[in-house]
């Protein structure tokens, strides 16, 4: 049985409140599986050599979805997990995963994730990971995921990586590598707040002809927290990738953003852009003159950008 | 009803100072529609911030309804019905159209009535309702997408500068009309900062601000033959 608060944790990170009436899912709380389904289409199975789990996914399996969301509500749990997706050709399924850390102890709390994702032709995967902390304690709550991503040819794949707030300290460490026409969608939104710190290291190897990626990241930084963005796009091949880093600085916080683009390959077209810089004075106006106070403008402004 | 009383704005730039508004006063009674007009640079969008209270005047007052505004901020005065339509009106990253015209409304606003906010100022609506008011509109589709959140509110007075600029002539049309139907029901008193004549031909009376002061105002019969004469006389209304 889950608790209120856990529910709670639940539907911030993963949009569901409760074990999912049916579909697949696999529900992790301190270090513990809650709750586990497959479906004929959907197989998750438990590793036997190490934490975590392997989510096979039938060859052309449609329209259905996995919920794998990790909750930790034990202070001083270091947990450790080794997903592994095998999305069989032609697939396509949406994958939710997030992890949700209440701490109210004075150890700290933390969770590694690391994702697999073997993609086959054709398939198409929609991944969304949610990551928030909360709870009264001095411990910190820490997130340290790793997700490699491997995209057959002809394969898609789109994720939404987002750290809602309460994160103390985060490093992050993605890695792709696209196969012939493969194409990733990498949107990564992340808000740090009093002294956290956050790192992103993100490297897209653009390996088959006619791939292409896109990276995108937004971030604010508040108080005294730090974030250091470090997207790399690597095209071996005619291929196209883009990056782009946008983010609000506030407060006496720092940001670092260093996208790098490196080709080994003539016909490889990558560009990046990347731009820092606090709220615009405009938009605080100009939401001031529909009546909204200079912090609920505030407000209104840094969630849009998050969105 | 809004009274500008000997209103100024000194800045100082480079060590000097420098009058943008030079003592203006101008009174915009109930049911007005009144037409700002004059020379680029003359200070037309300066009064409108400080109507707005993006600036503080540096000698003057403002009253709105007989009060004292010129002390509150742009927040209170917004929520005391002065709402203003930038000249250039910023880009949100993330916020859909939707959202700011419930924003402006300040309640969210049903999908039938944004479209009728938008097809009002010549935007077809339902495609327009989730796109995000970032860089990938327009310079002229921003400006009817700020007009529209006039539209969306309730206001005592409602100031619009050079609504106008870069809108097509089909568009323009439109616009005209719901200045002179949906606007009149909306708000009581409106100010528009415009060179168009079809947009003074709505004009009850007209101000013509130049050099940082009013230089003529009356009714648009009286105004308008003095305006087009100055814009014959080469040495008369010159751009500043
Ligand atoms: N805060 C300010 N500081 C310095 N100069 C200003 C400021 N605001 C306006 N100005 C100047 O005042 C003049 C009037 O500007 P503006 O009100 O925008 O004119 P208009 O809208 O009639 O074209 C311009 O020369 C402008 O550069
Ligand atoms: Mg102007």
């Amino acid at each position: 049985m889950l608790e209120n608060f856990e529910k709670e944790l639940l539907k911030t990170i993963a949009d569901i409140s409760d074990l999912p009436g049916a579909g697949a899912f696999n529900i992790r709380r301190n270090g513990e599986s809650a709750g586990r389904h497959s479906t004929e289409n959907i197989v998750i199975e438990p590793k036997k050599d190490k934490p975590g789990i392997d989510i096979k996914v039938m060859p052309f399996t449609k329209h259905e979805a996995v919920h794998i969301p990790v909750i930790v509500t034990e202070s001083g749990l270091n947990d450790v997990v080794y997903n592994d997706f095998y999305i069989g050709e032609g697939a396509e399924v949406r994958i939710v995963a997030g992890c949700g850390i209440h701490n109210n102890g004075d150890c700290d709390s933390r969770h590694d994730g690391i994702h697999r994702f073997h993609i086959g032709k054709n398939a198409k995967v929609t991944y969304v990971e949610k990551h928030y902390g909360e709870g009264e304690g001095t411990g910190a709550r820490i997130l340290n995921p790793v997700t490699e991503v491997f995209l057959d040819e002809g394969a898609e794949c789109e994720m939404e990586m987002v750290q809602i707030k309460g994160v103390d300290s985060t490093v992050r460490d993605t890695k792709a590598n696209l196969a012939e026409n493969a194409k990733l969608l990498i949107t990564e939104r992340l808000m740090t707040h009093g002294a956290q710190t956050a790192r992103s290291d993100v490297v897209i190897n653009l390996n088959g002809d006619g791939s292409s990626a896109q990276i995108i990241s937004r971030s604010v930084a508040r108080d005294t927290s730090e974030q250091i963005f470090y997207p790399r796009a690597v095209g071996n091949s005619r291929c196209r990738a883009h990056v782009q880093c946008d983010s609000i600085i506030m407060d006496s916080a720092k940001i670092r953003s260093i996208p790098e683009i490196a080709a080994n390959h003539c016909d490889a077209q990558i560009v990046h852009e990347a731009a820092i810089g606090r709220i615009n004075n405009d938009q605080l106006t100009k939401l001031c003159t529909l009546g909204m106070t200079p912090e609920d403008a505030e407000q209104v402004i840094i969630e849009g950008f998050l969105s | 009803m809004l009274e500008l009383k000997n209103l100024s704005f000194t800045v100082d730039g480079a060590g000097r100072d420098t009058e943008i508004i030079r003592d203006v006063s101008l009174t915009v009674p109930d049911g007005e529609f009144l037409v700002v007009t004059g020379p680029n640079g003359g200070g037309k969008s300066t009064l409108a911030r400080l109507i707005m209270g993006i600036e503080q005047p540096t000698a003057g007052q403002i009253l709105l309804n007989g009060r004292d505004i010129t002390a509150l901020s742009v927040t209170e005065r917004a929520r005391l019905g002065v709402g203003y339509a930038f000249q250039q009106p910023p880009r949100f990253k993330g916020m859909t159209v939707r959202r700011l015209l419930s924003l402006a409304h300040g309640s969210p606003l049903p999908e039938d009535v944004c479209c009728e906010y938008l097809t009002n100022v010549g935007l077809c609506s339902r495609e327009y309702l989730n796109r995000e008011v970032d860089g990938s509109l327009s310079g002229g589709e921003m400006k009817r997408i700020e007009i529209a959140t006039l539209m969306a509110r309730d206001l005592e007075i409602a100031i619009f500068d050079e609504p106008e600029a870069g809108i097509d002539l089909w568009s323009f049309s439109v616009l005209v009309k719901t200045f002179k139907n949906l606007s009149k029901r909306k708000h009581k008193s409106v100010i528009i900062i415009s060179h168009q004549e079809r947009i003074m031909q709505l004009a009850d009376h007209l101000a013509v601000i130049a050099d940082g002061a009013v230089a003529d105002y009356g009714t648009k019969e009286e105004i308008f033959p003095r305006l087009m004469n100055d814009l014959n006389d080469s040495c008369g209304f010159r751009e500043g």
